[in-house]
Formats: C-alpha cells, structure tokens, sequence
C-alpha cells in the first residue's frame, strides 16, 4: 500500500540541538498513528516540519506522490495536510461557526470574495454547521469562541482542521487540558472520523494511546526510535527502558 | 444579539441577522443631513469632517480589522491629494474623473508598498509605515517643481460638479459631496466587511498563526486589503483638493496621519462607525477648542485622548456598545 504521507532523512537543528534527524515516515491512508515520546522527544516539532510552520535543513516530505518540501503552510493545507494545535489556537471573538464557515471559504476559494455577502454562501455555511454537529458543537456555535468551555474549544480545534477536507490530520496532544473523563470522549469524537483519512496523534496517556493507536510510533531525542503496532510497542525492551520506565507522565 | 433564538432559526438565519441595517445606521445617515437645515453656516466644517471620516474609515479597514497599524496612512491620503490637484491643473478639472484618477493612483502607490508592510507586525510595522510616509512628505516638500512644495499647490481648478453645481463658498455642494463620497465608499467598506474576505481579516486580526494552518494564504489577503484602503484614502484626499481648491504639503504630514489615528481609537476601531463618531468629536472639538485658544487647543484633544482610553478601552462606540448591551440585559 502506497503511503499517503512520508518523509525522507529529515533533519533540523536550533544552534547545537538536534531537535530531529533522520526522520523517515511513511503513512498508509486510514490508519491511526500515535506519535510517543518523552517530553523534549521533538514531536511537535515533526509535526511543524511536517506542515510547513518549520522549515528542514534537510530531507524531503511527500504528499503521495508530490514533493511538497518548499511549499507554504497555507499550500500544503490546499493539498490535504491539516494540523490542530497543543495550546488552543482559535480565532477568540469569532463565533465557532464563523471560524468553520472561514475554513471552508478557504478551502473553496472564495475567502478573497469582498463583494457578496457572506449569508450568500449558504452552501459553506450549511457545510460548516453540519461539520460542527458532526462534533456535537452544534448547541454552541453561535456563541463567541472566547466564551466556550475548554474542552468544547479542543472540539472546535479538530473542527478547523476537519473544514479543510484533510487527507491526513495531525492532532498535537489533542486533548492536553482536559479532564481525564473527557479525553475519552474526544478520542471517541476522533475514532468516528471518516475511515480514509489517515490520522496521526500525540498523546501522553498510554491508556488512550493503546486504545486508539493502530500503529506507534516512539520518538527519543529527535530520532525515530521504532515503529509498530501496539502490541510490538508493549514488548518492545528498549521502549520500555527508554520511554516507559525511565518516565512516567501525568 | 439577534431579536430571535438563532438556534431555532438555523445558521443562515444567524448571519444574516448579523449583516442586517440596524436601525439606528439608517438614523444616522439621515441625521447627516440635518447640518444642511440646523447648521448652514457650518457647512464648510461639516464638509471637511465627512472627509476626515472617510479617510478614518480607510484607515479602520487595516487596523480595526485586519490588525496592521499605521502611523503613516497620510501618505496614499497626500498622493490622492495631489493627484486630484494636479490633475486639475494641467489636464482637466472635473472632479468625479478626478476623484477615479486619485483613488486609482493611491492603490497604485497602496499596492506597491503593501508587499514590505505586509512581512512585519507590531513595532516593526508602526516604524516602517512612519518611515514611509515622512519619505514621501519629504519627497513631495523637495519637488517644489511639481508639487509647490512648502508654498503648497497653486492653480488648482475644479469645474462644477456634474458641470452644475459650483463649489460655493458656503460649501453647500462641498458637504453634499463629500458626504455622498463618504456615503458610497461606506456601502462598499460595509459590504467589504461582511463578505468572506472581511471574515477572513477577522481571522487574521485574531490569529494570525492559525489562518496559514486552515489553508488561507493571510499575506495576499492583507496585500488585497491594504491597496483597497489605500485607494479609499486617496479618493478622501482628492474630496479635501476638491472642496478647498488647493493642496497643502500638510496632507502628507506626520500629523495628519497621528490625527487619523487618534480619531479612529476616539470613536473605536474594527467598528466601522467608529472613525466616523471619531471625526465628528475630534473636529468640532478642534472648532469649538481652537476658537477659545487658538495654540494650546491640543492640550483638551490630549486630555480627551487619555479619559477615553483610560476608561473606554475599545472607544466612544465601544462604551456605548457595552452600555446598551447591559441596559439590554436588565430590561429585555
């Protein structure tokens, strides 16, 4: 099966600190990756590499086929690469559906339309509200984003990214902040995603991690230390060693 | 906000109330006309406030809603000035050509500076757009040749308006105008705001790091929309030459643009009425203050300054905002 997402020898460095190196990855579409590691491991910065918001000293990262290395952020979103982010990164004082309605236009191409109102739009607007019930944030949508609960804005994270019709969806520590009770239910909220779209996690708490992952995959000090399914994960001696045992998060 | 429960109404329902006339938009706009019949013999002031709203409006559409300040917007409002003023001179002097020719040109200059402003926020930003409009003030001062420089433009001609109504020297036709050029250039700030492209600078204004993450390219939209303010703040400046028949070295000054500025945080940014509200405070005041001291006026704009941002935060129209929203809340 051919990879939907994958990267060749990616390298970056800040100074002297090797924050990733030798990256190689590589996605088949549908699966759920869980991306570990002990803080520091250099798992968000992939997912910047991988999204464009970083740019590589080296390596290449692939989009099927295409080679999307030197493009923008913006572009790669175009192509289907969608992120959500580890600390809330909404727009405040717009209403949840104005900040979904504003992800569809961008993706159709009428964001720059500055002469039609934007009730006009009612196909971006009926798309934006369905993709919020699709969440259960329908009840709240029309309340500023500002003014949402924390675990309703982690939704509305996933709902951005979802607005932007992704092939392959990168959630950083998508449930980071919230009570342990409704982690699950996000991770429920995750799980229903349509099955095609391939799905890449970090998430500290191995018991969702378990639960969720298709695939691993374990990051130590900027490397890529191994790749498996759950069960070679939880054999494996060196994770355990290097990861697991040595340190525990909560 | 809205009369009815927009949830029960549908998402459609909910945007569209939001882009609605309200009534006391339509109240104003008549109101703007009450100076023809209550005060006739202010005309002139009137006039030269309808100009300062429009140039304040120009300068909202970047800094109430897409988030770039500027401490040198008199510059695209100057080159508007003294295009319409040249214009006049050596070419011909009908005014709405005039007024085409200005704006257009204002973009040109608009656009093409629009490609650095865009790669820098905050300090950065203010020093930059500073930087560029002293260049131009002095450009202007030193092609004495071209622009009359300190002595300011002489010549200038304006033809009747619609080749009917003369520009009078109680400023009749010059309020009528610059308030139907305010009007027009606000439907279209207005419709701007409402269209996906103004939702679009909201996102930007509210995080910017998160718009490239939804796919939208944030640099083109704040290249778009600075060339568009910039076009508006020429046409403003060519309604200045229009109705004054001459052109000041003083529309590309530093003060201008501070003034401008200081207007639009009086009446409330990112509410397109605010830079209007502005004007009307900032120019009576500057009437009623400089007529019982003519030097030292600027010390009650300073004074009025530092009350409203002490203790209005988001402008006039911010605190009136609130305070109907709370006396909404008490008796609904």
């Amino acid at each position: 099966m051919s990879a939907v997402l994958s990267t060749r020898g990616l390298a970056k460095r800040f100074g002297s600190l090797v924050v990733a190196q030798d990256i190689a990855l590589a996605l088949p579409q549908g699966v759920r990756y869980a991306l570990i590691g002990p803080n520091g491991a250099g798992k968000t910065t992939l997912i910047n590499l991988i999204t464009g918001m970083l740019r590589p000293d080296a390596g290449r990262i692939l989009l099927g086929e295409d080679d999307i290395t030197s493009l923008r952020a913006d572009a790669r979103v175009k192509r289907g690469l969608a992120r959500t982010f580890q600390i809330n990164t909404l727009f405040p004082h717009l209403s949840a559906l104005e900040s979904v309605a504003l992800a569809v236009c961008e993706r159709q191409g009428c964001a720059g339309t500055w002469w039609t109102r934007l009730p006009g739009y009612r196909d971006a607007i009926e798309e934006a509200h369905g993709i919020l019930a699709s969440l259960r944030l329908a009840a709240d949508c029309y309340r500023l984003t500002s003014e949402l609960a924390y675990g309703r804005q982690r939704l509305l994270e996933i709902a951005l990214a979802l607005a932007t019709r992704p092939k392959v969806l990168l959630l950083d520590e998508p449930a980071a902040g919230v009570p342990k009770d409704e982690s699950a239910d996000l991770f429920e909220a995750i799980s229903g995603l349509a099955s095609e779209l391939t799905v890449l996690f970090i998430e500290h708490d191995m018991n969702i991690v378990f639960r969720f992952a298709s695939r691993i995959i374990v990051m130590v000090g900027g490397r890529i230390l191994v790749e498996g399914s759950p069960e070679e994960i939880a054999r494996n001696p060196e994770v355990r060693t290097v990861y697991l045992g040595a340190e525990r998060h909560g | 906000m809205t009369a009815a429960d927009p949830a029960v109404a549908g998402p459609h329902r909910y945007l569209e109330a939001q882009v609605r006339w309200r009534r006391i938009e339509i109240a104003f706009w008549i109101a703007a006309l009450l100076p023809f019949v209550v005060t006739p013999a202010y005309l002139q002031l009137a006039s030269q406030i309808a100009i300062t709203a429009l140039f304040a409006l120009s300068l909202d559409l970047i800094l109430g809603y897409a988030g770039i300040v500027s401490l040198g917007h008199a510059a695209y409002f100057g080159v508007g000035a003294y295009a319409a003023g040249l214009l006049s001179k050596h070419v011909w002097g009908e005014p709405l050509s005039g007024l085409a020719v200005a704006g257009l040109l204002a973009g040109l200059a608009g656009y093409a500076t629009s490609h650095i402003i865009v790669r820098f926020r905050h300090l950065a930003l203010i020093m930059l757009t500073l930087g560029l409009g002293l260049l131009l003030h002095e450009a202007a001062n030193s092609a004495h040749f071209l622009t009359g420089g300190a002595d300011g433009l002489q010549g200038v001609r304006i033809r009747p308006l619609l080749e009917t109504f003369r520009f009078d020297l109680y400023g009749r036709t010059a309020y009528a105008y610059s308030l139907a050029v305010l009007f027009l250039v606000f439907l279209v700030a207005r419709r701007l705001i409402h269209s996906p492209f103004g939702l679009a600078l909201r996102g930007i204004r509210e995080n910017a790091v998160r718009m490239p993450a939804i796919g939208s390219p944030s640099r083109a939209h704040l290249r778009k929309i600075y060339t568009i303010s910039a076009v508006m703040a020429g046409i403003a400046g060519a309604l200045l030459t229009h109705t004054t028949s001459t052109v000041s070295l003083e529309v590309l000054s530093f003060q201008r643009s501070a003034d401008v500025l200081v207007i639009l945080i009086l009446g409330g940014a990112g509410r397109l009425y605010g830079g209007i509200l502005g004007a009307i405070i900032y120019m009576v005041a500057r009437d009623q203050f400089s007529g019982i001291n003519p030097q030292y006026w600027y010390f009650w704009i300073g004074v009025l300054l530092i009350a409203v941002v002490m203790f209005l935060p988001n402008g006039i129209l911010g605190g009136l905002a609130k305070i109907t929203a709370r006396w909404r809340g008490r008796w609904p």
